[in-house]
């Protein structure tokens, strides 16, 4: 009896060894035929008639949808500019920031628009166009002792949250700076707030719109550290859309749509301090 | 910043707009069960056969749904199979099928273990008068099972329905995924928001698998009444 079942495990587990062989050949085979047939060419969109766009839709004021079930935000206004300049309706897939590289890859959607940074990592994978945005690490702090030097860090407590690019850049460019390290937004804000510290270290972007509700903070030191950009993205080797959308950006920029869409999207939520040249790119 | 998370669920169309997200989610359980059980059943007959081949390809069948968790499969049926070979569906339609193929396989253990368990003797006196076995089946053993696979399909159903919250990974717009856009795009204005959305989607999610479970359970309770006299 326990020979059997002994077989029987090993039937079962060469039976799931083959069905994998059989699924990774395929895919080896398959990819050298799917260059001639890009089903997101800038041809095949226009012949279908609808562009695929991942968005978020729970990060406002970037991709989310607002109380009356409207997709709106700085990444869904540019993704209905893009449909209108190619001709063709856009539909929405809602997507989560670990699976954007997926939908693309899998041809769920055609391109993605969704506050996605340009790292040495994902470039491997799938293929950038032209950044419409830029972000790095900013510093909050009190406006009665605000703090707008990084040589007035040294040797000072900075709040920052485990695993952002704010505790990356200070562990390895700022080694004098003390940080007080915090598992989440709630947590490091609180922290702030009981003068635990300094100051407070993460992506600009999100200290603009949190000190907006924190009148008696101010962003004090904007951009520290190595900028990062944001850019539309498409499938790994799709050079018609990819060509496409590098003009589109181009274009975009010298009409300066993007200073428009910060006043109407991102303004609202960002307050005074931040002019629109701290988030868009300056025309080259 | 003052006034209760409460007023997030009655903003605007937030509280049609979750309705519909329920909706989506009771549809897909909805149809997945009913599928999933017409075949899962059939399946549940053909394990009972003495037919070996039959029995290993359905055992494997079982397993492989049953092993790999939920999550996995969603992904691999809405991302990897698409790349590798050319099957497209959109995610509800996906999620739809996932769910159904999950619950065929789920159910036919279910519907074998309870013709198994249907007492030998009832088999052997159909044989004795000459059933064959599509009669057999029909009018000895199926009618007999049903009463025993009734809270355990009861059981599934239910756990079905509560891992719909799982199709929020491909995109599908569920109840759980429009909660968190209704959350997110209050978070700054609300910060108690998110207990009230999730309290809701709580609630939603009782209000439906409640009644099923308070079923089984009578059900369970009418059968040991009835098999004890």
């Amino acid at each position: 009896m326990k020979k059997k079942s002994f077989a029987r495990i090993i039937a079962v587990v060469s039976v799931f060894a083959a069905l994998l062989l059989v699924l990774t050949g395929c895919g080896n085979s398959k990819k050298s035929s799917s260059e001639s047939n890009n089903p997101s060419s800038v041809q095949q969109i226009k012949k279908n008639g609808t562009i695929r766009v991942a968005v978020f839709g729970d990060l406002p004021p970037y991709g989310w949808v607002n109380k009356d079930g409207k997709r709106v935000g700085y990444d869904v206004t540019l993704a209905h500019q893009v449909a209108k300049d190619l001709g063709v309706k856009v539909k929405f897939v809602q997507v989560n920031a670990n699976n954007r590289v997926d939908a693309l890859n899998s041809n769920k959607v055609d391109l993605v628009l969704a506050n996605f940074t340009v790292t040495p990592e994902r470039k491997q994978v799938i293929d950038f166009a032209k950044p419409y945005m830029k972000v790095s690490v900013g510093v909050v702090s009190p406006k009665n002792k605000a703090i707008t030097k990084a040589s007035q860090l040294q040797g000072k407590n900075v709040i920052v949250t485990k695993g952002t690019t704010a505790e990356n850049y200070f562990t390895s460019k700022q080694p004098n700076v003390k940080l007080l390290k915090f598992d989440s937004k709630t947590q490091q804000f609180n922290a702030l707030k009981n003068g635990r510290g300094v100051a407070l270290a993460d992506d600009n972007s999100y200290l603009y719109a949190w000190s907006k509700d924190n009148p008696s903070y101010t962003v004090g030191i904007k951009s520290i550290g190595p900028k990062s950009y944001i850019a539309p993205a498409v499938k790994k080797g799709n050079k018609s859309l990819l060509n496409w959308t590098n003009k589109e950006i181009d274009k975009l920029t010298k009409q300066s749509f993007f200073v428009k869409d910060y006043n109407t999207q991102l303004k609202p939520y960002f307050g005074k301090e931040v002019k629109p040249s701290d988030i868009v790119l300056p025309v080259k | 910043m003052d006034h209760s998370g409460i007023s997030v669920l009655f903003e605007g169309t937030n509280f049609e707009r979750l309705l519909g997200g329920l909706w989506v989610t009771v549809k897909i359980a909805a149809v997945a069960l009913i599928v999933g059980l017409i075949l899962g059943i059939v399946l549940g007959v053909l394990r009972t056969f003495k037919n070996r081949p039959l029995r290993v390809i359905l055992r494997l069948y079982l397993e492989f749904f049953r092993i790999v968790p939920t999550v996995v499969l969603l992904f691999l049926f809405y991302y990897i199979l698409p790349r590798e070979m050319n099957f497209n569906l959109p995610g509800d339609q996906l999620a739809t099928l996932v769910f159904a193929l999950w619950v065929a396989a789920e159910m036919s253990d279910i519907v074998r273990g309870a013709l198994i368990s249907v007492p030998q003797h009832q088999r052997e006196s159909g044989k004795a008068i000459g059933l064959n076995r599509y009669q057999l089946y029909r009018y000895v053993l199926i009618p007999q099972a049903i009463s025993l696979e009734i809270p355990a399909t009861i059981n599934l159903a239910t756990r079905v329905i509560k891992t719909t919250s799982l199709l929020m990974l491909i995109s599908v717009m569920d109840v759980i995924n429009i909660g968190q856009q209704i959350i997110e795009a209050n978070n700054h204005t609300h910060p108690t928001g998110v207990f009230w959305v999730y309290g809701l989607i709580f609630l939603f999610y009782f209000l439906i698998d409640y009644p099923l479970s308070w079923w089984a359970k009578r059900l369970e309770k009418k059968r040991l009444e009835r098999a004890n006299g």
